[in-house]
């Protein structure tokens, strides 16, 4: 591996851009996104930025159990964000649908549509584990060249060649320096 | 020494492209930064700005065939050129050349990333693009006749468009009246708050940006960040004393550039965006007053002497 590849991997995971998509949710889980960027958790040590444009995002945060209506927004989005690329699964209801499983409105879990690379579960989720969630996104992306990542055209048909990982909520990323947490919150 | 050695030197190694570049990175870091603090947050890493240009660079653009898409890789290049240009036309050393009228050709020069991004919109052809440009376009000749007015004002007073002349003048109360009009003009022209209607972050996406990836943002970034460095540099230039030692010059034009970038900042981690009718009405008429008042005064001293 020459001295490009390793700066270009090292920019990778110390760059993530977020893009924030909601795909059905009961907007607890954005709220924790939200919350993860503020001050108290202050995501942007690791560099993350919250971007408006898929098309600026590395990472995409998927919140929701995909419902009828969304899936195809969820697969637009993906193919607009521009290799290489990761998908984060936000909260317990991409990942199973969690309360609203069966429901003849939902199409989901999100990895029937997108590959997903790392769960974050959780009802909600804490922040500090959507943060370690973005960190552990940030590495895969580090290890995936120009090449290996999906086209940007993407479809339901794309298969992750990687085994997803799953964050628990107690495992803060290493490096974050914790801003003020005050003793006998939940 | 060969003039042109001279200029190539001046637009390559210092305050050009060598210096200018990590300047630029250092300022958008200061940025980041010193609002981070304001927010009683740590803050992106020292290197960040390096470390999003390296990875910008190494991410795909989605195939755009046409002319629309030539236009689209062009925009973000001549964004940079001439910005980058514009560093390089700044006086910063004492005696390192010059000509007359290169003020004109510095204020050109920053008015170009501006076109720039209001074209780049548009060629995009997305709907938040053609709003950023138009908001964009709108503010532009809004800011632009006070920067203009301000500017005209020095060196209507000096009798004289040469850069290393405005550099050299003593400081009067009408140079100091132009030089914060100047400073009231760059928070538009840099597009931070309270005027960062182009680019509004979420409000419409990303404004002339959403459509561009990968390479085309990097140069994009890279270009914001070398209108920083012109934009500080300019009223650098203006309010340093004169010396004659050439590292004291340097030292001073980095050390009110950095004042500069951090008022800047404060400013925009104080404040929230402003509608884009009142920072129209903003421009025309509360700054516009006094930088008329600056121009009739500088010309009516011109009569007199």
């Amino acid at each position: 591996m020459n001295l490009w590849n390793r700066l270009m991997c090292m920019a990778r995971r110390r760059s993530p851009w977020l893009f924030h998509m909601n795909s059905g949710s009961c907007n607890g889980c954005d709220i924790e996104i939200v919350a993860a960027l503020s001050p108290r958790y202050d995501a942007e040590q690791l560099g993350v930025r919250l971007e408006g444009s898929p098309r600026h995002a590395d990472i995409l945060c998927v919140t929701g159990p995909v419902t009828r209506k969304a899936a195809g927004a969820v697969k637009t989005v993906y193919g607009q964000v521009c290799g290489p690329k990761a998908v984060v699964a936000i909260g317990s209801c991409p990942a199973t649908t969690n309360v609203f499983i069966d429901s003849r409105t939902l199409v989901g879990p999100l990895d029937k549509h997108i590959p997903v690379d790392v769960y974050v579960p959780g009802c909600p989720p804490r922040p500090d584990a959507i943060i370690a969630g973005v960190a552990k996104a940030a590495e895969i992306l580090a290890g995936r060249g120009r090449n290996t990542a999906p086209a940007s055209s993407a479809t339901a048909t794309v298969t992750p060649d990687f085994s997803p990982a799953v964050v628990q909520a107690s495992s803060p990323p290493s490096g974050i320096s914790a801003n003020g947490e005050r003793e006998g919150q939940p | 020494m060969n003039p042109l050695l001279t200029a190539l030197a001046r637009l390559l190694i210092f305050p050009g492209l060598l210096f200018a570049v990590p300047a630029a990175w250092f300022y958008l870091w200061v940025e980041r930064k010193s609002v981070a603090l304001m927010q009683q947050r740590v803050g992106p890493p020292f290197m960040q700005p390096f470390f999003d240009f390296v990875k910008l660079l190494g991410k795909s653009t989605p195939p755009r065939p046409g002319i629309a898409g030539l236009l689209m890789r062009f925009w973000p290049l001549i964004a940079v050129s001439a910005a980058a240009g514009a560093v390089g036309l700044l006086p910063v050393l004492p005696s390192s050349g010059g000509f007359e009228g290169d003020l004109i050709l510095l204020l050109a020069l920053l008015e170009v990333p501006s076109i720039c991004i209001i074209a780049a919109g548009f060629s995009s052809r997305s709907i938040f693009g053609e709003i950023g440009s138009a908001r964009e376009a709108a503010l532009s000749i809004s800011y632009n006749i006070v920067f203009l007015l301000a500017i005209v004002s020095i060196a209507a007073a000096q009798h004289t468009f040469r850069l290393e002349a405005l550099a050299g003048m003593r400081p009067s109360f009408l140079t100091e009246l132009a030089i914060i009009a100047i400073l009231v003009c760059l928070p538009a022209k840099l597009h931070i708050n309270p005027f960062s209607l182009p680019n509004a972050e979420q409000e419409i996406y990303a404004g002339p940006m959403t459509e561009y990836a990968g390479p085309e943002l990097a140069m994009w970034e890279l270009a914001h960040g070398l209108e920083w460095v012109a934009g500080t540099g300019l009223v650098a230039t203006l309010v340093a004393p004169h010396v004659t030692a050439a590292w004291l010059a340097a030292a001073l034009f980095v050390a009110f550039s950095f004042a500069a970038v951090i008022l800047l900042s404060v400013l925009a981690a104080a404040t929230a965006r402003l509608a884009i009718d009142s920072s129209v009405r903003f421009y025309w008429q509360c700054a516009l007053i006094f930088t008329v008042l600056a121009i009739s005064s500088a010309i009516l001293v011109r009569l007199r002497s």
